[in-house]
């Protein structure tokens, strides 16, 4: 039962991974007992379950998902939401009023107008239609404030890093609020641009250098540099 | 520049630019280079230049060509009118349209097509500057291209051309070879499966010729592999670099 590459290796696709009694995990396939990466990635092993974690993807919507759309079309009875993937999802008016929708006295595009983002949640998907999603939960709804950056989806583990190391370092080290959409859209609310510009610096420095080691150590040095680059044009 | 040269290979077995029958041109792969799109590559091959975009999966437009149980592989292939020359007009002509759907079934067998039913992928093809064996060479990238976009796929299509020139096997014809060599071989493979994808053969050969002919496009291909494969590490191998200081 060999495995041909090291953890930690990068793989393309087609590349035979491992061959005998493996699980075809992430990104792999199998056939006659050889197990083939499909995506280019880095080689996991767990157990006996081989995986790639991807370095460049795009989202599948799963219900459940907390996501962060974009509305790109209004229609009779609702918006389509893009989310940043293959699929467009549908938010029904019902669900952002949170009354009954009239068609001759509500105007949807004043309530959510193309161009407008909102943080949404997964109601339901599969193969033969497209996603549903619903705001009607706390925390979500439009956003009215912060910036935001896009990233691969597969970079959202990462980001969030060992039982959310990476991410609350990020928000303590910038003192911002940020809501990782898992279709690859973060939002980074601060009180000041200063500091938003400093998260979204280390989002996208998690992005790049999402497989090498030692990344959560360099990210706190650089935005503690940051900060105190801050204190300084303060005072 | 237009005089037809006398011989396509001289006393030493030499071809016109100094090959050895079974060497391949120069190639040079690089991949990620259109930010604005979800995936691309570029290929120089030889004198070929050859720039590859792909976006999507995405929703289908027009909305009616969307099918229901996989998704659907838009191709095109084009020159630009500076890549020959005398100036090819930009309309597309019967030649283009047919390499079109000719990369089209050549990269289809190594997408997973069922994973993402009601889309569309988009690949745009744009030759910059041709010279022979320019449907290989758009294979070859256009593979990498879907790679680098992260669409899962089974295997990496490579292709390269084999054919024959004043009774020799040669591999990966340039323009002279191809225009007066007797006979051109294009195969593109999946290397790892061991399956071809494309094979076509235009002139005349015997059987004998055919079958070292493939054989040899195919030692070809499995040289341009190892070089696909180092271009898709390549573009991560930066911030590898960086952390190991």
């Amino acid at each position: 039962m060999p495995t041909f590459f090291e953890p930690k290796q990068i793989a393309t696709p087609g590349d035979l991974v491992a061959e005998g009694e493996y699980f075809a995990g992430e990104n792999t396939y199998k056939e006659d007992k050889r197990i083939y990466a499909n995506r280019t990635g880095i080689v996991e092993y767990d157990n006996k379950t081989v995986n790639i974690v991807a370095l460049k993807s795009f989202y599948m919507p799963k219900p459940g998902d907390i996501i962060i759309g974009t509305v790109v079309g209004i229609g009779f009875n609702g918006w389509t939401i893009d989310l940043n993937g293959p699929y467009q999802a549908f938010l029904r008016p019902s669900d952002v009023l949170s009354r009954p929708f009239k068609p001759q006295k509500d105007e949807l595009s004043q309530v959510l107008d193309i161009g407008d983002l909102v943080v949404a949640k997964i109601v339901s998907y599969d193969r033969t239609h497209d996603p549903q999603i619903t705001v009607a939960e706390p925390g979500l709804g439009k956003i009215t404030r912060g910036q935001i950056i896009k990233i691969t989806p597969t970079k959202i583990p990462r980001v969030i890093g060992k039982k959310g190391s990476m991410i609350s370092m990020i928000k303590q080290e910038t003192d911002c609020q940020i809501i990782l959409g898992l279709n690859g859209v973060v939002l980074v609310t601060g009180k000041t641009p200063d500091e938003e510009q400093a998260a979204l610096m280390a989002i996208h420095k998690v992005e790049e250098e999402s497989h090498t080691s030692g990344l959560t150590d360099r990210i706190t040095q650089m935005l503690k540099k940051e900060k105190s680059k801050r204190e300084e044009v303060k005072e | 520049m237009n005089e037809k040269p006398e011989k396509l290979i001289d006393k030493k077995g030499l071809r016109l630019d100094g090959r050895k029958p079974d060497q391949l041109r120069a190639v040079k792969l690089e991949v990620g280079v259109i930010p604005n799109a979800d995936g691309s590559a570029y290929i120089e091959q030889g004198k070929n230049k050859i720039l590859v975009g792909v976006y999507g999966p995405r929703e289908a437009h027009p909305k009616h060509l969307a099918l229901q149980d996989r998704t659907v592989l838009k191709c095109r292939y084009h020159m630009a009118p500076f890549s020959v020359q005398e100036r090819k007009s930009p309309a597309p002509s019967r030649r283009e349209v047919e390499l079109s759907k000719v990369i089209r079934e050549s990269l289809e067998p190594a997408i997973f097509m069922e994973y993402y039913p009601r889309t569309m992928i988009d690949l745009t093809i744009e030759v910059l500057q041709a010279d022979g064996g320019t449907r290989c060479a758009s294979i070859t990238a256009a593979s990498l291209a879907l790679a680098d976009s992260g669409i899962p796929m089974r295997d990496l299509v490579v292709a390269c051309a084999a054919g024959k020139a004043e009774d020799t096997i040669v591999l990966d014809l340039m323009d002279e070879e191809d225009k007066m060599g007797s006979a051109d071989v294009p195969v593109a493979l999946m290397p790892n499966l061991n399956a071809i994808t494309l094979l076509q053969m235009d002139g005349k050969l015997t059987p004998e010729e055919f079958e070292t002919a493939v054989n040899l496009a195919i030692e070809g291909c499995k040289q341009i592999y190892a070089m696909q494969k180092e271009a898709l590490r390549a573009k991560y191998a930066g911030a590898k670099e960086e952390a190991d200081e």
